[in-house]
């Protein structure tokens, strides 16, 4: 006999639903942390005005980084491996990453995320029934332009 | 940096490949950097604790390499325009995490020179870890 689906219908109901859009900030020193750790030697995230001499605003984003949300302490904000719907699942893993960017952000710009969930499978694998969780988040920068959209994949199981 | 052009890519080319160490500060480098503090990827008994044998290399981290593993690649006057992995195997700390890239198609669209490459990580094993898709802008030379 098949198993019964994990997927509820509450969860059935997020599919394409927009969250709550939140605020993310660049500066220059949120990118030259970045890129340090991914070991670059390229000065355009370092040098401002080298950064300029290629054309570019400011120090710009290297692949991956679009930004930090704006944290407060006082306000609970929720990771974002944390759907917001419950699942009978304990654990969750990155399952990948999928960056498509549109045009070049930059040190000063402040974007406007905004995620929804776009698909749900459920698969058996070795650890068990998994459930795979797709989702989007298109970023636009401060006049309006979708500058990256980001497509994350979590496992759960 | 030598500028890669259009013309020159053949398709089923390798690029050059990418070795990074993920040492333990490499991976707080990345914690602080990324905002992502999971324990798991800086405290050996946190892992061990989740039934891992010490601590992992984020996977972001890796997708952030490849990233820059095609930035080096495509040089000044190329962009990379999406670079996309999965997570399937996992990378230990202080283990080099090695990036490849190798050209599939190379196609015109919208008025860019586009070239679309399978990338991956692997371990010092030869395990591929972290495979994936990228696409990139390159500039032509013109005639």
């Amino acid at each position: 006999m098949a198993e019964a689906s994990a997927i509820t219908d509450e969860m059935r109901a997020a599919i394409g639903k927009e969250w709550e859009p939140f605020t993310v900030e660049v500066d220059k020193t949120a990118v030259r942390m970045f890129a340090r750790a991914v070991g670059y030697t390229d000065l355009i995230y370092y040098d401002e005005d080298y950064a300029k001499s290629k054309g570019y605003r400011s120090l710009p984003c290297p692949m991956g980084f679009v930004g930090h949300p704006i944290h407060r302490p006082d306000r609970s904000s929720r990771p974002a491996y944390v759907m917001p719907f419950k699942t009978s699942y304990k654990r969750v893993l990155n399952g990948g990453t999928d960056f498509e960017y549109y045009e070049p952000i930059c040190a000063g710009d402040v974007l406007t995320a905004t995620t929804k969930v776009v698909d749900m499978t459920e698969r058996t694998g070795g650890m068990g029934p998994m459930l795979f969780i797709t989702s989007d988040t298109i970023y636009k920068n401060q006049q309006g332009r979708a500058v990256a959209k980001f497509r994350g994949t979590l496992i759960q199981y | 940096m030598s500028q890669v052009y259009f013309e020159d890519v053949q398709e089923s080319q390798e690029i050059p490949t990418l070795t990074e160490k993920c040492t333990s500060q490499r991976l707080v480098m990345w914690a602080a950097g990324s905002g992502d503090f999971y324990q798991i990827h800086y405290d050996k008994d946190f892992a061990q604790g989740n039934n891992l044998p010490d601590r992992i290399t984020h996977g972001a981290l890796k997708h952030a390499l490849l990233g820059r593993l095609l930035h080096e690649w495509v040089g000044d006057g190329g962009r990379v325009k999406k670079v996309a992995c999965q997570y399937r195997g996992m990378d230990m700390v202080n283990e080099d995490v090695i990036c490849h890239g190798l050209v599939k198609r190379k196609f015109q669209e919208g008025g860019e020179n586009l070239v679309e490459l399978e990338v991956w990580t692997e371990t010092p094993q030869g395990q591929k870890t972290t495979p994936g898709t990228a696409v990139v802008a390159l500039p032509a030379r013109g005639v």
